[in-house]
């Protein structure tokens, strides 16, 4: 397998090449592990796990020696545009910026279809799951892994008609995670509860032998409950049914994980309500793992709005417990999944926790008073619900009686829940017993197996035809593409964009040319939008569309967010490319400056001129200047002769001049820094003073023409000069060429 | 089913109940609200569970639903798909691959159905 370079992208194309070889080099979940040494940069830490190899570090790093400290929780994130080739190229951003946990939504309706799909269609709403598409992200998963130095998850789900199929071939193929809980086919996909729990005995026996971890389904009740906050005592039972089950059925309680939601927001005093829901769950639920997911019931389109939510839902997780930490992106409300959001849920999730690091090592959570009144009526009223289950028939009686989804809290009803009929749905009738002679010879089967007819041994089934491809990869069918709707059609419509001659906006698919304006329209809401719209069509985007408006007052503005299309690509091949600033780092400054030898310099603005600003800039420390590093600067104001400006250096035993010379009228700032040159030589000094002039109209190959070091045009700030000043310095003392 | 909030006279039975207790009984009813569960999966089969029996044993998905199709039909299900592919591959001494795709075609069922006595239909 070929290795990524940080500067270099992953060859799709490439990848694609002999994905029926591939073979996955690992099963199971892998957690993150706790750094041994807690200190990192100037910090130290009470929680962070082991450091990745490569990443890209929150913004303010730069200011605190680029650290990049990485949570003890797993981070997920949610990528599944449609066409997974495009997919794999943010898996790999996601991944610099923090995610070891990749979730693939499948394709809509890949539920009801019974059997795996194969090849690579393009899917709606995520992503069809065949063994084509798992193969070349799998794959491309363990290149990025190696890349940033961490396992990573991946993760997709094991639920609809066909879930015995899809998790035998998720444990074949290395898939790490998986939502699996029959509850959910039962209530949202109207799939018969009797077949749904006998497929997820199935189903749970071969996740248990392939060690996948296992989410679980009950947060969509509080998506789907009418006032989530109601349905606390509800998800607590569906919580415990599936976890229950699952590790009868053969999963260990470490690799069976609740997806909890806290499951209110603001403007609801949020924090105080799902505090006590999020410890009665955990009391409860001690055995298992807690996977934080983020409350998605209320989110609008306001991206800010989404985030404030997923930190307030992070401060539960900080609280009281969380394995992995789930970060639905801040888009979820407009239904635009595109890189950036993903990328930003990971930030947000690595820079909530981060910051909270070692806040359990001051606070903790009361031992009595409300919290814990709270958490006892919750769990309370949640044994009564399963109480009633239990009398009133069991599990199958109670969906069919709509006890589950009530918008009531429980024991309150509204008689509005999710009903669903024990003889109906989508599978039913399709249920068969087995009889005495029933045999599977297959590894990690369910229930009865009558392999000694065959002089079988039941603790190995398999043996009876020389193993299963659990034990033997090669008896695995591959099937490469089905039809026309596949990833090699659709990369070559796209082939421009991957062999850098030209390049177009992206927002989640190559080649889909969307951007996203935003806008301050000062005007109401409605009249705002379909303004929008016409500026949209006016910049010539195509198909502008607002995707999300918020009031800023009823008739004094609206913030819109338009999106569109632009119908041209940028040619690389004459793009011109100015070429890149070279700075050195604080860290090199500060040796160069401090360490190695103090520096004074002589700065002023020289000649007739009174501008003072850009000099300034370039000197105080408050706006980055020079002094930052320990550059000691005798400024001798505006104005100054350039006789003067030579003989403080000498007064001062200064290293350099530096000269500020705005007014460039007959060329007269070029002839002051010839000056400065000629009295330096002069006075014998030249060899010892770097000489430094700058201005808005100075070019610097112009000024050096002059005779000085080097000259700092419009936009130069203390790090030019600064980095300028220290390699100077090296080079005359031949360090450096 | 609409009901008002009884909650404090439902409760009335574990209201003395510690924590620990609690949890105790929580966990208990859970059992016997999934234990039922459990034993249907051990006595029942459907076609995703025996579909994903023949994938296991090497048969190519396009095969593995016309011969869960073809084993309703033939009154099989009760037996085992992949029984039926084991049972074919022995008794025409071919491999499982081979009796698989046989079988996904239609062939050699009635041979089944006379070997297996019957079953169920």
């Amino acid at each position: 397998m070929t290795e990524l370079k940080k500067n270099e992208k992953l060859d799709i194309v490439e990848l694609l090449k002999d994905l029926d070889k591939y073979e996955p080099r690992r099963r199971g979940w892998v957690w993150r592990e706790k750094a041994e040494d807690q200190h990192m940069g100037p910090f130290e830490f009470s929680e962070i796990s082991k450091p990745l190899k490569q990443s890209v570090p929150l913004p303010p790093a730069k200011f605190m020696e680029d650290i990049d400290p990485q949570p003890m929780q797993t981070i997920t994130t949610e990528i599944a545009s449609g066409r997974f080739e495009d997919d794999i190229r943010r898996m790999r951003m996601a991944a610099w910026h923090g995610a070891d946990h990749l979730m693939v939504i499948r394709h809509m309706g890949q539920s009801h279809i019974d059997g795996l799909m194969e090849g690579t269609p393009q899917g709606i709403g995520g992503v069809p799951i065949t063994r084509k598409q798992i193969r070349a992200q799998r794959k491309a998963i363990d290149m990025i892994e190696d890349e940033v130095g961490r396992p990573i998850n991946y993760h997709s789900y094991i639920s609809g008609v066909a879930g015995p199929d899809v998790a035998v071939l998720f444990a074949e193929e290395g898939i790490n995670g998986a939502h699996q809980d029959p509850q959910y086919n039962v209530l949202y996909r109207d799939i018969n509860c009797v077949r749904s729990f006998v497929d997820a005995c199935e189903s749970k026996k071969i996740m248990a032998w392939a060690d996948i971890l296992q989410i679980d389904g009950a947060h969509n009740a509080n998506a789907t409950a009418r006032e989530a906050w109601k349905v606390m005592p509800e998800l607590i039972v569906q919580h415990a049914i599936n976890s229950r089950f699952s590790e009868k059925v053969g999963i260990k309680p470490e690799n069976i994980s609740l997806s909890t939601v806290p499951p209110t927001a603001t403007p609801a005093p949020c924090v105080s309500m799902d505090l006590p829901y999020a410890v009665a769950l955990r009391d409860i639920c001690d055995r298992y793992k807690m996977r934080a997911q983020m409350n998605t019931k209320y989110i609008q389109s306001s991206a800010r709005e989404a985030t404030v939510t997923h930190v307030l839902n992070m401060l539960i997780s900080k609280l009281t417990r969380a394995d992995i930490q789930s970060t639905i992106t801040p888009d979820e409300g407009r239904n635009v999944p595109w890189h950036i959001y993903n990328i930003e849920a990971c930030d947000t999730a690595k820079q909530t926790l981060i910051g909270l690091d070692g806040l359990m090592d001051m606070v903790e959570l009361k031992k009595d008073g409300p919290l814990r009144e709270m958490a006892r009526d919750i769990k309370e009223r949640a044994l009564l619900f399963m109480e009633e289950i239990v009398e009133n028939g069991g599990y199958f009686q109670a969906v069919q009686d709509g006890f589950f989804v009530d918008s009531a809290k429980y024991p309150e009803r509204n008689g509005d829940g999710i009903a669903r009929k024990i003889e109906g749905g989508v599978g039913y009738g399709f249920i068969f017993e087995r009889d005495e002679d029933y045999m599977a010879p297959v590894t990690a089967h369910y229930g009865y197996n009558n392999v000694e007819q065959y002089g079988g041994d039941p603790e190995n089934p398999s043996a009876l035809i020389g193993g299963c491809t659990f034990e033997d990869r090669s008896k695995i069918v591959y099937i490469d593409e089905l039809d026309d709707d596949n990833v090699n059609n659709r990369l070559e419509k796209v082939a421009k964009y991957r062999t850098g001659e030209v390049i177009t906006p992206e927002v989640e698919w190559c080649g889909d040319r969307v951007v996203m304006l935003t806008m301050m329209l000062p005007i109401n809401k409605r009249v705002a939008e379909a303004a929008a719209v016409e500026l949209g069509k006016k910049l010539g985007l195509v198909d502008p569309e607002v995707i999300s408006a918020e009031v800023m007052q009823d008739a004094e503005g609206t913030r819109i967010e338009l999106k569109g299309r632009v119908d041209f690509d940028i040619d690389l091949t004459t793009l011109e490319i100015p070429p890149e600033p070279h700075y050195l780092s604080d860290k090199e400054l500060y040796e160069e400056f401090e360490g190695h030898e103090h520096m004074k310099v002589v700065c002023g603005t020289v000649g007739e001129d009174e501008h003072s600003v850009g000099m300034r800039e370039i000197i105080n420390i408050k706006h980055g200047g020079i002094e930052k590093w320990g550059i000691e600067c005798i400024y001798l104001g505006t104005s100054v002769p350039v006789e003067k400006m030579v003989d403080a250096c000498i007064e001062e035993n200064a290293e350099a001049i530096l000269a500020s010379t705005i007014i460039s009228h007959d060329n007269v700032h070029y002839k002051n820094m010839k000056r400065i040159h000629e009295l330096c030589v002069e006075k014998g000094i030249r060899d010892k003073v770097i000489i430094c002039a700058g201005g808005t109209q100075v070019i610097p190959e112009e000024a050096v023409k002059t005779g000085i070091d080097m000259g700092f045009g419009r936009n130069s700030h203390g790090i030019d000069v600064a980095t300028f000043l220290a390699e100077e310095r090296q080079r005359r003392r031949g360090e450096k060429k | 089913m609409k009901r008002d909030d009884d909650f404090a006279v439902r409760r009335q039975h574990i209201a003395n109940l510690t924590d620990e207790e609690l949890y105790a009984r929580f966990w208990e009813l859970t059992d016997q609200v999934v234990d039922p569960l459990l034993e249907l999966g051990k006595k029942n089969t459907t076609p995703s569970v025996e579909r994903s029996v023949l994938l296991r044993m090497g048969v190519s998905s396009l095969d593995c639903m016309p011969i869960v199709n073809h084993a309703i039909d033939h009154g099989l299900m009760g037996k085992g798909c992949g029984h039926c592919v084991y049972k074919l591959s022995k008794m025409e001494d071919i491999s499982i691959r081979d009796a698989s795709i046989k079988l996904a075609k239609g062939e050699g069922w009635d041979k089944l159905v006379e070997a297996f006595k019957g079953g169920k239909k």
